[in-house]
């Protein structure tokens, strides 16, 4: 795909835990100075994914680099040129913002000033507070700070915005917004759509420890080959052979007494609906539209919803 | 780019700081020794002999018996109405010996217990003086009151090394513990830092809590009770030095592997309540059987605690010592260097 060689690459990766195949079979590569995103409900394997590439559990099967390095024989020199933030860690929560910082910039050889750190992530107020007084997103932009401690080429975040209310998870998307613009690399996973479609130049939609899509947010939305969805419901309710008969509808399902109608022009399929349902006499409850996200892309490759929790 | 701590100082400071923060980490390395101390300093402080209660069976001879009994000043005679009746009293522990004169003097006791054998001389001699005997020899008592052969003497240094165990075991085990459970260490091991860093900061942070710890411990024994302090200063330091490291290191394999609290507290008494009891600390090791010494001996507590004594009971100097200081010194090691192979991070 490109000359240049991968941040991060991996081939036929394989993990498991007794009989729970967590990763099976799983090839990726990251582009340097992209932003990319393991997508997935939880329990997909994106944990397992990131902490075999962040070099904290050993895969059973496959082969990955980091930098053009093996975790194996170049760990220090890697841990100092990377960033990692890990799902449900805990920082110690006697120690102050400050302290924290200062104890993860003393790790690394070279790295940031933990005073432009804050700063960056709108921590000052916060300067002397312990941990342990912190809000949640307080919490999880520290978490973020420390994995920049070492001024690191590649950050990699384990569902950074998970639990977070949205001004706290608007001010991480900026921050690792501006982290990217430096031209470093990222890789995150979540289940948040949205954040995959606001961060992420390329996903990876993972599912059961396979990636079963990849390419950027976009190019997978498009490949439904339908922008918008028509969701309503009706009373009585009406079957699929009715709604097969509905012109620019190009996917139905149903879910909890609601249709969703995948459709490539509003304009074509809902005037054919309201005069359909019409002469079969159903009546209308509750009619919207929205234009396909991630989330759409997700249900339309596994028939599953993508669950926060 | 920014200046930087070497990491084993950013790590020791921190662990520090985390410590001090923690009321009730503090309470029990520093109250709690001293509170111990008292109770127990006060409870064999010097004082007469508890006297000891004996049964008399009501009787014709009783009123004598009984005059005899209290003029030795040590008995304390109590009546009975019935043999039955006293035999209960013995048995439930209200006294230790009963006397009864009905056909001939009687003595009842458990010759398995101490005290009763004890109190049958007393009671025989007090019983023989007052119906004639007359003693050939009347030897007089020179009573020793000497500083440094109380109990209390005895007791303080075991505290110490109690002391030098406990925190070293349960400060450092427990945190440990936690920040596995929380993940903390993992966070750390995705960094660069070097893992035997974090384990000797463990070690090294305890350097500060021992001399507060040691000092004050000291200091209450010599104000309170003029415990003494008869060998030097710097080796009784370097002692409770490489004590602190040892049950540090001790600390450390004890919870290498350990995944929630509960298993942690368990495996913390395994190894520390037989050293409660085998060590030394409130009575003599001496006491155990002979068999059992060598393994009692080579216990880190032991040698803490032998050296402690003959320090500052014995003033004894560094070649008298070299033995136990070697002793806790290789266990401080090895464990050490086991609980780094074998530590789980994650």
């Amino acid at each position: 795909m490109t000359l240049v060689s991968p941040a991060i690459a991996c081939r036929a990766l394989r993990k498991r835990y007794g009989n729970v195949t967590a990763v099976d079979g799983l090839d990726l590569e990251v582009h340097p100075g992209e932003c990319f995103g393991l997508l997935g409900p939880n329990g997909a394997g994106k944990t397992t994914t990131i902490e075999i590439l962040e070099g904290l559990t050993s895969p059973d099967e496959g082969e990955v680099t980091v930098l053009g390095r093996h975790w194996g024989s170049h760990e220090r020199e890697l841990r100092e040129r990377l960033g990692v933030s890990l799902q449900e860690s805990r920082l110690t929560e006697k120690l102050t913002v400050i302290e924290t910082l200062e104890l993860f910039r003393s790790f690394y050889a070279r790295g940031r000033d933990p005073e432009k750190l804050l700063a960056d992530l709108s921590l000052e107020e916060k300067r002397d507070a312990r941990v342990g007084k912190l809000s949640g997103g307080q919490r999880q932009r520290l978490a973020v700070a420390c994995a920049l401690a070492g001024d690191p080429e590649i950050l990699f975040l384990d569902e950074p915005t998970t639990g977070l209310d949205p001004q706290s998870r608007l001010q991480l998307w900026e921050r690792i917004a501006t982290f990217k613009a430096a031209r470093k690399t990222v890789l995150l996973t979540t289940h948040y759509m949205e954040e995959a479609e606001r961060l992420c130049d390329r996903v990876a939609v993972v599912d059961h420890g396979k990636i079963i899509a990849e390419g950027s947010p976009a190019q997978l939305i498009a490949r439904l080959h339908a922008p918008h969805i028509i969701e309503f419901s009706t009373e009585p309710a009406v079957n699929e052979p009715f709604l097969a008969a509905i012109p620019g509808v190009s996917e139905r399902r149903q879910r909890d007494g609601r249709w969703f109608l995948a459709a490539g022009s509003l304009a074509e399929a809902v005037p054919a609906l309201l005069s359909a349902l019409d002469g079969a006499g159903a009546r209308l409850v509750s009619l919207s539209t929205h234009r396909s996200t991630l989330e759409d892309v997700f249900i339309a490759l596994t028939g599953r919803e993508l669950r926060d929790e | 780019m920014s200046e930087r701590r070497h990491p084993l100082v950013a790590l020791t400071v921190a662990r520090i700081l985390e410590f001090v923060r923690e009321p009730e980490a503090l309470f029990w390395v520093f109250a709690f020794p001293i509170i111990m101390a008292c109770v127990l300093g006060f409870a064999f402080r010097d004082r007469p002999a508890d006297p000891v209660s004996v049964g008399v069976v009501a009787g014709p001879s009783a009123g004598t018996i009984s005059t005899a009994l209290e003029r030795t000043g040590i008995v304390r005679p109590r009546t009975y109405s019935t043999v039955e009746e006293g035999l209960e009293g013995l048995r439930t522990g209200k006294i230790t010996l009963l006397v009864e004169d009905a056909d001939g003097l009687v003595y009842h006791f458990d010759p398995t217990r101490p005290d009763a054998r004890l109190a049958r001389l007393e009671v025989d001699a007090g019983i023989q003086r007052a119906r004639g005997r007359r003693d050939p020899a009347v030897p007089r008592d020179a009573l020793v009151h000497e500083k440094g052969s109380r109990y209390i003497d005895f007791l303080l240094p075991g505290i110490l090394g109690l002391n030098l165990m406990g925190t070293g075991i349960w400060g450092i085990g427990f945190s440990i513990v936690n920040a596995r459970l929380k993940k903390t260490l993992k966070l750390m091991v995705a960094t660069p830092m070097r893992k035997s860093d974090y384990l000797l900061a463990q070690i090294l942070s305890r350097f500060v809590f021992l001399v507060a710890e040691v000092v004050l411990i000291l200091a209450f024994g010599v104000a309170v009770f003029k415990v003494p302090i008869r060998g030097s200063m710097g080796l009784l330091a370097l002692t409770a030095i490489l004590g602190a490291i040892g049950f540090a290191g001790i600390g450390l394999l004890v919870v290498a592997r350990a995944r929630t609290l509960e298993a942690a507290s368990g495996l913390m008494n395994l190894v520390m309540v037989p050293m409660w009891l085998l060590s030394g600390v409130f009575f003599s090791s001496e006491r155990f059987p002979k068999a059992a010494q060598p393994l009692i001996q080579a216990l880190p507590l032991t040698a803490v605690n032998n050296a402690l004594r003959a320090v500052m009971l014995e003033g004894r100097g560094l070649t008298a010592i070299a033995g136990a200081l070697l002793i806790i010194t290789a266990w401080g090691a090895a464990s050490f260097a086991t609980a780094l192979r074998i530590f789980r991070w994650q």
